[in-house]
């Protein structure tokens, strides 16, 4: 029932993108995602898609996977698109009522629509080819000089983590209480608000206190292994960069400047600039 | 009038990576009023197989019928079919909620659309049946012991009075003697009001002193289905699947095998003293 929310969830498989190192994930997206924002043209985008589909091709994610995460966004790109569409001033080309479509607009409205969808895939290919834990030890290693501000980098991506593990677990959690519900009788899916609402007590109860148990048992267990934050901590695995961490980071300056000039070059700039 | 499996099977995440083909092909026929023990290592698939009788999963394939009647026919009401198979989950007391254990029994009855009177009556009734203390009615269902709570559940479901009752490991991290109190007043409620009753356990001494009839589960199939003496025969294979027969058992053919004349089929303790005390 509650267990199908992809933005954020692992594809377990192997592949070259899978073993890349979750720092060069990282970047290369914060990379990708700048990249998207500084193209004046159509063949900027056009690379972005192309290099993305690259990537997703080598990840052997299938793509319906990639898909499913924009579905939890399609309502925030339809009315960017549909604000876009309707409000840009410029040369009109169909009125409706009091409504004007232009030109400019049409093409404002697309190129939103491409880089929002570019955007979300492009952040979806990181989590679904890095374990949440992963990602928050490459977070904390590429966080780490912000310490000289005395920011607590390890205790963050500790708190991170637990957060990021949990959420398998409770939501585990709600399926089994709401089972154990309904074989009493619960009905969670009819009734007005009011009545809903009132149907969640047996189940947030329990499960919130199921969920302070559980921390209390891991805040334990963790005691026990004395466990008392980063100061002196090593790593069992600490993350090393290989050959082929390297040669991801050459690719994608390689895609940076590519498709930079290429997007920003006034040969095929767009019609409105 | 029973309940019947037709060909049932069961995957987890259908159409993904992780996807787990749980139940594999099970058919089976219970009648009512039998007492019958499921038996299985762990995951071989018995809490998935026990949702799918009261309609919480539904087979990926195959039927379910319900008095003769597909659970899955479109308009088939699902709301009295949990009425009818009561289902106490794996850990029951971690879905308490109410502020009193008497309110939080009271839960599924009402859910019933039963009146207040006649709500209260059935707690009350459930409640002296899993053998609560009176004192015990007002108090909060988070301050009782792990025994006490699980009582407390089972009585939830019982409040309900379902015609079939399926409880996923009741004994589960209790002590002998709050596993012999719970299991000896489920029989004791099953002689009384000739509920069917399915009973999953790790235990084979659990099973063996009470059921009519022993489902083996292994991988998600059905390996054995008879009586418990007739399982137990089998005691070398369930050793294969991890699973083992009840000590006496072992017990009786240790004795055989070393020339003694005892019939090595009793599966209770009272039974193979009675066995051994016949060679003097
Ligand atoms: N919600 C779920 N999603 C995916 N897989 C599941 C889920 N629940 C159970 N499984 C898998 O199905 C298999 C059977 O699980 P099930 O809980 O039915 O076993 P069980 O026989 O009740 O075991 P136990 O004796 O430990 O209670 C296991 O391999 C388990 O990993
Ligand atoms: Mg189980």
């Amino acid at each position: 029932m509650l267990r199908d929310i992809t933005l954020g969830q692992f594809y377990p498989t192997e592949s070259c993108i899978h073993r890349l190192d979750p720092r060069v994930k990282l970047g290369g997206t914060m990379l990708y995602i700048i990249s998207l924002f500084c193209f004046k043209n159509a063949a900027g985008y056009l690379l972005a898609a192309l290099f993305l589909a690259l990537v997703v091709r080598l990840s052997k994610v299938p793509f319906r996977f990639m898909v499913k995460g924009m579905k939890s966004i399609l309502f925030l790109l339809l009315i960017t698109v549909g604000f876009n569409l309707f409000l840009t001033p410029g040369t009109p080309l169909v009125s409706l009522w009091k409504l004007q479509i232009t030109r400019e607009g049409i093409i404002l409205a697309a190129t939103m629509a491409v880089r929002l969808s570019l955007l979300i895939i492009g952040s979806s290919v990181m989590t679904l080819t890095t374990t949440p834990n992963h990602l928050t030890d490459g977070m904390e290693k590429m966080l780490r000089p912000l310490k000289i501000f005395r920011l607590p980098v390890h205790e963050v991506a500790m708190m991170m983590s637990i957060a990021l593990r949990f959420i398998p677990i409770l939501l585990e959690e709600t399926d089994r209480i709401m089972k154990a519900q309904i074989a009493r009788g619960a009905d969670f899916e009819s009734g007005n608000l009011f009545k809903r609402a009132k149907a969640m007590v047996p189940l947030l109860v329990p499960l919130f206190i199921s969920a302070f148990r559980r921390a209390n048992d891991l805040a334990m267990a963790m005691e026990a292994r004395c466990y008392r934050g980063g100061e002196g901590r090593t790593k069992m695995k600490p993350l090393l960069y290989t050959r082929a961490d390297y040669l991801a980071y050459g690719v994608l300056v390689f895609y940076m400047v590519f498709s930079i000039t290429a997007g920003r070059n006034t040969f095929y700039v767009l019609p409105w600039k | 009038m029973a309940i019947l499996l037709d060909h049932v099977n069961y995957i987890y995440n259908e159409d993904t990576p992780m996807a787990a083909h749980v139940l594999k092909d099970i058919c089976l026929e219970i009648p009512d009023g039998q007492f019958v023990g499921v038996i299985g290592h762990t995951g071989s698939g018995k809490s998935t197989l026990m949702q799918h009788f009261n309609g919480l999963l539904r087979a990926t394939s195959g039927h379910i019928y319900y008095n003769g009647e597909d659970i899955y026919k479109d308009d088939y009401d699902m709301k009295k079919l949990r009425s009818k198979v009561g289902l106490v989950f794996q850990y029951p007391e971690h879905q308490l909620f109410e502020i009193d254990v008497f309110s939080d029994v009271c839960f599924g009855p009402r859910n019933l659309g039963l009146d207040k009177r006649e709500t209260e009556l059935r707690a009350y009734d459930a409640l002296r049946r899993v053998g609560l203390e009176d004192e015990l009615f007002y108090q909060s269902p988070f301050d009782l012991s792990g025994g006490q709570k699980r009582r407390v559940a089972i009585a939830g479901v019982l409040a309900m009075k379902p015609d079939v009752l399926i409880l996923d490991e009741p004994t589960a991290g209790l002590d002998p003697k709050g596993r012999d109190e719970i299991l000896q007043q489920v029989k004791k409620l099953q002689t009384e009001t000739g509920m069917t009753i399915l009973l999953v356990s790790h235990s084979m001494e659990d099973v063996a002193e009470y059921v009519d009839r022993i489902l083996v589960m292994n991988r998600g199939s059905v390996l054995f289905d008879d009586t418990p003496r007739n399982v137990f025969a089998h005691y070398r294979e369930l050793e294969e699947v991890g699973l083992a027969a009840p000590q006496v058992t072992y017990i009786l053919n240790e004795l055989r095998n070393n020339g003694l004349d005892v019939d090595t089929s009793a599966i209770t303790t009272k039974e193979a003293a009675d066995e051994i005390m016949k060679l003097f």
